[in-house]
């Protein structure tokens, strides 16, 4: 049974899906079978999470169909970091949606929905099948689609438009990447590929095959020139589902990009040397971005592409410890942007705004809960001893070791603005006399809610706000994690032994 | 035969993207259908077009006996179709919806989420 | 739009094109067909009900909303690939019976997967259709 671990956490999700469909029209059902299924989940994928630690790479052929021929699943630890990632920001926003989402959403299939979403997310960080990849993304954006459009207000089906076409246009062109890369090499098992891709002769048209998934992937990842539908889209849904898109579904993009550099394309100076230039813009805009925006969602929505300038830069400049500070900038950041907009969520139902001139006095009003919002809002400028610090840290190591000082420069230039950002955020909305707000009618305001809703608005941010003081007083652990992800991305053979031995021998 | 493929491929993507280039709502489906087979066309070209048997084994061998057809490229491309099958629907009612409530045709008339608030 | 030719016909085959779509899915296993062609052509098959007696006559004659059919069709696919795992075969892996069934031919955990897709498209593929000439 061992051998099967691997997919469990992505059943789980699955079975929670069909169930919550039964419940269509149920919602308090919904919302307890959610929540118990996000625990069990998350109980079951830190049990796999220990596993693979001990236990190394685990493969799994789904159909007992061989590798190269059928459809691998792999776990190596950034897999399965990814998934615990998942689990953990899937457990907070699914409290929080509980309590935020209004129950006409929650009729019309929120909950079987997300946890589709989710599916699609652990299916697209366990697949060792490029194709396979390629499926779990249109899951994830099918899903997407339709938590964006969920209510069908107007500026969400604006936002939406802009979002899906902007996504389609993404999966075709990783689609007619993938079909380049089947004529060239006959596989699409990724283990398989990175043993062909190696030996094939024409370089030129693996170099277009590359830049084919980059723009792909960038435009899901939101780097530099192709990010413009995140800010257009992001701020328009509910909180609860801005959550779940900020802190996870750009990073599929990038973990999509880290796998596919470091096991397929590798040690391609012209590429990486793109990356570099990809994320020292990206850091840039997004961060100029950020500083300019009024709607405290707009802010955290350019936040996340600076952010994710962060993490190509890392790839591109591909050292051991360049890719440590990526991940452990991704573990970071999944975390604190998933809280960052259940913050905003939170704000936006106390004070009936997200504007930043209206709001203020937030501190007067809430000390503790502005105490507690504090920390998220640190952790991602990166105080020290906050969780944003350490990555930066090895980031700016690797810049130093590859002399890559444009890449330092935007480091600190953007480590700075997010500074900025957040500091003129602060004083706007927590520290400013507040502005006039009209007091709205019919508006569900915070403190005419019931103890138990109230709850299930804090509850998710205390969750995650622990969880990053962890990540950043526990950096130790973490960084030995990041190492040891990096080293197992360093050294592709690793993974397609895991790949191949295990199919010759299977246990 | 690549050839006319090729260019047809060409075609269809270089039509899609023109369409989806447009400001019309109805424009940008019209693309995105075309982007799609373009799509599903290009891996069946790149699968390698080849006359063969259909890649089934008959009852009382074990192997194939003649010279066969890959059968992965149109696993590929049934899956493709079923996806964008779906994607195409959702854009359909999406844009109806969005042309209900916004009351516009043109994309460029869609800014409401650029304003400030 | 309601035409006494095609409002005849569709009475007849309705019930034609439902036991050919279920012939097209029991025949998928060796043969093209499958899941999947069969569950679109018993949706044809309603949709073509639908334009000759209009929608509300077709939804009284579903009983269940098609919606329903998808985790309906989910669960089964759900079960028939779990099912090799309780044996400890990797999941999907396909199980069958040793012995042929009279008619249907041999059966496995693959057919009832298929069946499983059969239920989800046809519930999809209706529920869009049926949303589309709704809001129309």
């Amino acid at each position: 049974m061992t051998q099967q671990l691997i997919l469990y956490p992505l059943l789980l999700q699955l079975l929670l899906s069909i169930l919550l469909m039964f419940f269509w029209y149920r919602i308090n059902a919904q919302r307890i079978i959610s929540i118990l299924g996000s625990i069990l989940h998350l109980g079951l994928t830190i049990y796999v999470f220990s596993f693979i630690w001990n236990n190394g790479i685990q493969t799994l052929q789904a159909g007992s169909w061989e590798a190269p021929f059928g459809i691998t699943f792999v776990a190596d630890s950034l897999s399965i970091t990814l998934v615990l990632l998942t689990a953990i920001a899937g457990l907070a926003v699914s409290i929080f949606s509980a309590s935020s989402m209004i129950p006409d959403r929650l009729k019309f299939g929120y909950f079987p929905i997300f946890h589709f979403l989710l599916l699609g997310l652990n299916g697209a960080f366990l697949t060792g099948d490029i194709f396979n990849l390629y499926v779990w993304f249109e899951i994830i954006i099918i899903s997407s689609f339709v938590l964006i459009t969920l209510g069908g207000e107007k500026a969400q089906l604006e936002g939406a438009v802009k979002y899906f076409t902007l996504n389609f246009l993404a999966s075709m062109i990783f689609l007619t990447a993938i079909a380049v890369l089947y004529g060239l090499t006959g596989s699409l098992n990724m283990a398989d590929l990175a043993i062909k891709v190696a030996e094939v002769e024409n370089r030129a048209l693996v170099q277009i095959t590359a830049v084919l998934f980059l723009i792909g992937f960038g435009i899901k990842a939101a780097v530099f020139p192709l990010y413009f539908w995140l800010p257009a889209s992001y701020h328009t849904p509910p909180s609860a589902v801005s959550a779940i898109f900020g802190g996870l579904l750009t990073k599929v993009g990038v973990y999509a990009l880290i796998r596919v550099f470091s096991l397929i394309f590798v040690g391609d100076a012209f590429l990486d040397e793109m990356l570099i230039v990809i994320a020292i813009l990206t850091l840039f805009s997004g961060g100029v971005g950020a500083l300019i925006q009024n709607n405290i969602k707009k802010v955290f929505s350019y936040l996340i592409i600076c952010h994710i300038g962060y993490m190509i830069l890392g790839l591109g400049m591909f050292t051991e410890v360049a890719i440590a500070g990526t991940i452990f900038y991704l573990i970071h950041d999944i975390i604190v942007k998933t809280n960052l907009f259940m913050v905003s969520g939170l704000i936006y139902r106390i004070k009936g705004s997200s504007s930043m001139r209206a709001l203020g006095g937030f501190y007067s009003d809430y000390p503790k809960l502005s105490l507690l919002i504090f920390i998220p809002l640190f952790s991602l400028v990166g105080i020290p001893p906050l969780s944003g610090f350490w990555p930066k840290i090895s980031l700016i190591t690797a810049s130093f070791n590859t002399e890559s000082y444009w890449g330092l420069a935007a480091i600190i230039f953007a480590s700075f603005i997010t500074l900025v950002v957040i500091a003129k955020l602060w004083a706007e909305v927590f520290w400013k006399n507040p502005g006039e707000i009209r007091e709205r009618f019919k508006f569900d305001y915070f403190h005419k809610m019931g103890k138990y809703r109230k709850l299930g608005f804090v509850a998710p941010i205390v969750f995650l706000s622990f969880v990053s003081l962890y990540i950043g007083f526990g950096a130790e652990n973490i960084q030995i994690l990041s190492s040891r992800v990096a080293q197992e991305l360093m050294d592709n053979q690793l993974y397609i032994d895991a790949v191949f031995n295990n199919a010759q021998n299977p246990e | 035969m690549e050839i006319l493929f090729a260019i047809i491929i060409g075609v269809l993507y270089a039509a899609g993207i023109y369409m989806i280039l447009r400001r019309s709502l109805v424009k940008l489906i019209i693309g995105i259908i075309l982007l799609g087979n373009g799509a599903n066309l290009l891996i069946f070209l790149l699968g390698r077009i080849t006359e063969g048997a259909p890649p089934i084994i008959p009852e009382e061998s074990k192997v194939f006996l003649e010279a066969y057809a890959d059968p992965v490229p149109q696993a590929l491309i049934l899956t493709a179709i079923v996806i964008s099958f779906g994607l195409q629907s959702f854009a359909i009612i999406l844009v109806k919806r969005a042309h209900k409530v916004v009351k516009t045709d043109d994309l460029d008339e869609m800014n409401a989420t650029d304003e400030d608030s | 739009m309601k035409t006494l030719i095609l409002k005849t016909a569709s009475i007849y085959l309705l019930p034609v094109l439902l036991v050919f779509s279920v012939f097209i899915l029991l025949r998928g296993h060796y043969l093209p067909g499958g899941g999947f062609v069969g569950g679109l052509i018993a949706a044809i098959a309603f949709v073509l009900h639908a334009f000759a007696n209009g929608l509300s006559e077709s939804k009284n004659l579903l009983k269940i909303h098609p919606g329903f059919l998808m985790p309906l069709g989910l669960a089964l696919a759900f079960l028939s690939g779990v099912a090799p795992v309780i044996v400890d075969d990797p999941f999907m892996t396909g199980l069958w019976f040793p012995d042929p069934f009279p008619v249907i031919g041999n059966v496995g955990s693959a057919l009832f997967f298929d069946i499983g897709v059969y239920l989800v498209v046809v519930g999809v593929t209706l529920t869009i259709i049926f949303t589309i000439s709704e809001s129309a």
